[in-house]
């Protein structure tokens, strides 16, 4: 008897594991109907040609573009040794020089016969040079930054404005996400490693519905907010509760989670393909706020997350059911005892930390495009936000977000952009060195 | 479709050396997290710090052995900057630092300002002389049926799946001596070992640079039928390497060997039933690289449902469990 209803049970979860991905897979096949098939996904192969023989031509070149409008008729001039030969941007901005080898080269593009009104980003960056190592392919492109950009306000104090405004935008986006991984911890236990792919759902929906149907980013983001809440509904309903019920631990919760999270990051991959999709959808037109240039988009966003983040406090601090989040958070035995619904507190955190989620994915689309693994890339970011804040305190999650966005932010401005990332994460294993509770956690929870 | 080469592949896969590169990765990560019950979720960064330890020596001139033991001595030193801070920790916080760690690495060696020393995106290729060099085996095809290969892959089959054996050796000896009581005994109930007068945080440290040193040695043999690529040190791969010891059980001697063949296997013929139904027509609705998406996704609900429904895998125990918390 009782193995039948441990069986039915297994059964049931199996069914609804099949069930949620169905679910997805219909949704995002419905969308991908425009996308391309055939990308590849991102696996940079080294195509070593060291091999050259007479067949073989080395080009160089690129493209001349003003923010999107191509530059025709420019003149760049490629020299090495005894070569010199100049080329002439076509109507596609595009210029290519074919060069005797592989070898040491010179490129410079004229300023003069740019057309009026376009101008090197820096005057002093004419030219550009090829070394004879850097000939891995056969093709080498170089550009030339043109038109006023960010980068003219070459003083530090304005570049840490600039940098400033973007990592409160981006610490804001992450916060809005990263209090869901924290209520769903406080209240669960639960490290949810699939969070990422919340964000990345609440992505696709608003480019689904902005950009391949046309309708307005507002309502796409209303939609996408519904969805979210839904979708983390469903994980609830579907996943997490019937685990719950059968005393499924913690850390084997955890990698149920890190599986669901592989499972829908490829089930997205499938359906939107490897390539990053564009959310043109006319907020990238930029403000200049004093010494600060920013988008609308970003401006709408902070705006956004601002609003949001209060009424969240708001309903923890003021509401019955947020008062009676909190308590679950404490005491989940203390909280049943004196007649709180467990459970249900738990479905509702799911449901606002989806829809939140998938806010934050729809801003971070606005910030920096559509890609199938974007929410898995910022996965990091939130759980350092989350631990620097202190495991399981909402309050902690936003300062932590705060932290982390300025730091990723504020750290190209002595280090290569590439580590930013990096950069932010060797902060959260320092902060763990010296208060491993974090900053506003309590020392209890870390046992 | 063509059965008799999708099965030869796919058994070909039982041991090719990436099979035996993932089956170490994986016994180093049962010390960690089947014996001790630490939550490494940084073992790519091992794998990443063997790899790059072990070419960049190579591509400077020097010879096989000091390029091993840099990566041996590189996963050491790691394993000492990932353990200090956080061992002390409750153990979810050991899975988020570790697996920040793991990214920090990969992201320092893929950074373009290092170009001229890890090959930035490109990675680095043309460092199998010294290994090479070494092979006792002449110049010639041998073996039969879907097992022919060169002197060269015999080489790499030979030794990384000796250095396998004698890995497994090591833990199943090490887990009878009194060391391995300890460090179930850590698993088990750390206050308790505590009490016993046990240094708990030493033990751990020991276990993980024993297990780190493993994923190292693993990464030198992932890496010499191919070329080192930062893109393949992501935390994919170390979710893929926890799903192999998870489906051959933690805390088990064969369990890594065989979650690994079985893992590649499947994949394999996965990949070789899609690939062939999509070129007889019979799936059209997708493409080959769509169906090389489908088997990862396929791999995440497998995970999903192992440890839901046998965490202890195919060969272990169910008392021998180390989800405590």
């Amino acid at each position: 008897m009782i193995a039948g209803i441990r069986l039915g049970r297994g059964v049931r979860l199996t069914t609804m594991i099949v069930a949620v991905l169905a679910l997805c897979l219909g949704f995002a096949l419905g969308a991908a109907a425009t996308s391309a098939r055939a990308t590849e996904t991102p696996a940079p192969t080294p195509t070593s040609t060291d091999s050259g023989d007479f067949t073989t031509t080395y080009t160089i070149g690129g493209i001349l573009r003003d923010g999107d409008t191509l530059v025709a008729g420019a003149e760049v001039t490629v020299e090495g040794g005894d070569f010199s030969e100049v080329a002439t941007t076509d109507d596609t901005g595009r210029w290519s020089v074919v060069v005797p080898g592989k070898g040491d080269y010179t490129v410079t593009l004229d300023p003069e016969t740019l057309p009026d009104g376009v101008e090197l980003r820096d005057p002093d960056k004419s030219s550009a040079t090829v070394s004879a190592g850097e000939w891995q392919t056969n093709t080498i492109t170089r550009s030339f930054p043109l038109g006023a950009d960010t980068r003219q306000t070459t003083g530090f104090f304005e570049q840490f404005l600039q940098r400033l405004a973007a990592g409160l935008n981006f610490g804001l986006l992450i916060a809005l996400a990263a209090i869901g991984i924290t209520l769903i911890f406080g209240t669960t236990g639960l490290n949810n490693f699939a969070h990422g792919e919340m964000v990345t759902f609440g992505a696709i929906v608003a480019w689904v519905v902005a950009v391949l149907l046309g309708i307005n980013i507002f309502i796409a983001m209303v939609v996408a907010l519904v969805l979210g809440g839904v979708f983390g509904y469903l994980n609830d309903w579907l996943l997490w509760k019937p685990l719950r019920r059968k005393g499924v631990k913690l850390v084997q919760a955890m990698i149920v989670s890190i599986g669901l999270a592989i499972a829908l990051r490829y089930l997205y991959l499938f359906n939107i393909g490897g390539d990053t999709k564009t959310m043109n959808v006319g907020l990238s037109d930029a403000v200049v706020l004093g010494p600060v240039r920013i988008t609308t988009g970003s401006l709408i966003s902070m705006l956004i997350s601002v609003v949001v983040l209060v009424l969240v406090g708001l309903f923890l601090t003021r509401t019955r059911i947020g008062k009676a989040t909190r308590a679950v958070s404490d005491n989940p035995s203390l909280a049943a005892a004196s007649g709180i619904d467990v459970d249900r507190i738990i479905r509702i955190v799911w449901v606002l930390a989806g829809a939140l989620a998938a806010l934050a994915g729809v801003m971070l689309a606005l910030y920096r495009q559509v890609s199938w693994d974007m929410g898995f890339q910022v996965l990091l970011l939130m759980f350092a936000a989350v631990t620097l804040g202190g495991l399981g305190s909402a309050y902690g999650a936003l300062v932590g977000s705060i932290v982390v966005g300025l730091f990723v932010e504020l750290s190209t401005l002595f280090i290569p952009p590439d580590l930013k990332y990096a950069a932010a994460l060797v902060v959260l294993i320092l902060v763990l060195l010296v208060r491993p509770q974090g900053i506003l956690g309590r020392k209890e929870r870390i046992g | 479709m063509d059965w008799g080469n999708i099965f030869g592949n796919a058994v070909g896969e039982i041991i090719s050396p990436t099979t035996a590169a993932y089956a170490l990765a994986a016994i180093g990560l049962g010390i960690h997290f089947g014996y001790t019950g630490l939550l490494n979720f940084g073992q790519a960064a091992f794998l990443l710090i063997g790899a790059y330890a072990f070419a960049i020596p190579t591509l400077a001139g020097a010879p096989l052995i000091v390029a091993v033991l840099s990566a041996i001595i590189c996963s050491v030193i790691f394993a000492f900057i990932l353990g200090i801070p956080t061992l002390r920790l409750r153990a979810d916080y050991l899975a988020i630092v570790t697996i920040a760690a793991a990214e920090v690495v990969r992201y320092i060696v893929t950074t373009t300002g290092l170009t001229d020393f890890t090959g930035a995106a490109n990675g680095l290729s043309g460092f199998k002389g010294t290994f090479a060099a070494i092979n006792p085996i002449p110049e010639g095809r041998y073996g039969f049926g879907p097992f022919t290969y060169n002197e060269y892959d015999w080489w790499i089959r030979i030794v990384g799946w000796a250095l396998v054996v004698l890995a497994s050796v090591l833990v199943f000896l090490l887990m009878r001596s009194p060391w391995g009581r300890v460090v179930k005994g850590i698993r088990e109930d750390e206050d308790a070992v505590r009490s016993l007068g046990k240094n708990v945080y030493s033990y751990k440290m020991q276990a993980l640079v024993l297990g780190g040193v493993m994923g190292s040695v693993a990464g030198i043999i992932f890496i010499l039928p191919r070329a080192v690529q930062p893109a393949n040190y992501t935390t994919g791969l170390t979710f893929f390497i926890w799903t192999i010891m998870l489906l051959g059980g933690a805390a088990t001697i064969f369990g890594p060997i065989v979650g690994s063949m079985i893992f590649w296997v499947v994949l394999s013929l996965t990949q070789g039933i899609l690939y062939g139904a999509i070129e007889s027509g019979a799936l059209s609705f997708i493409s080959t690289t769509q169906a090389g998406q489908i088997r990862f996704i396929l791999v995440g609900v497998a995970l999903m449902l192992l440890v839901i429904f046998r965490p202890q895998g195919i060969f272990g125990n169910k008392k021998e469990l180390s989800f405590s918390v």
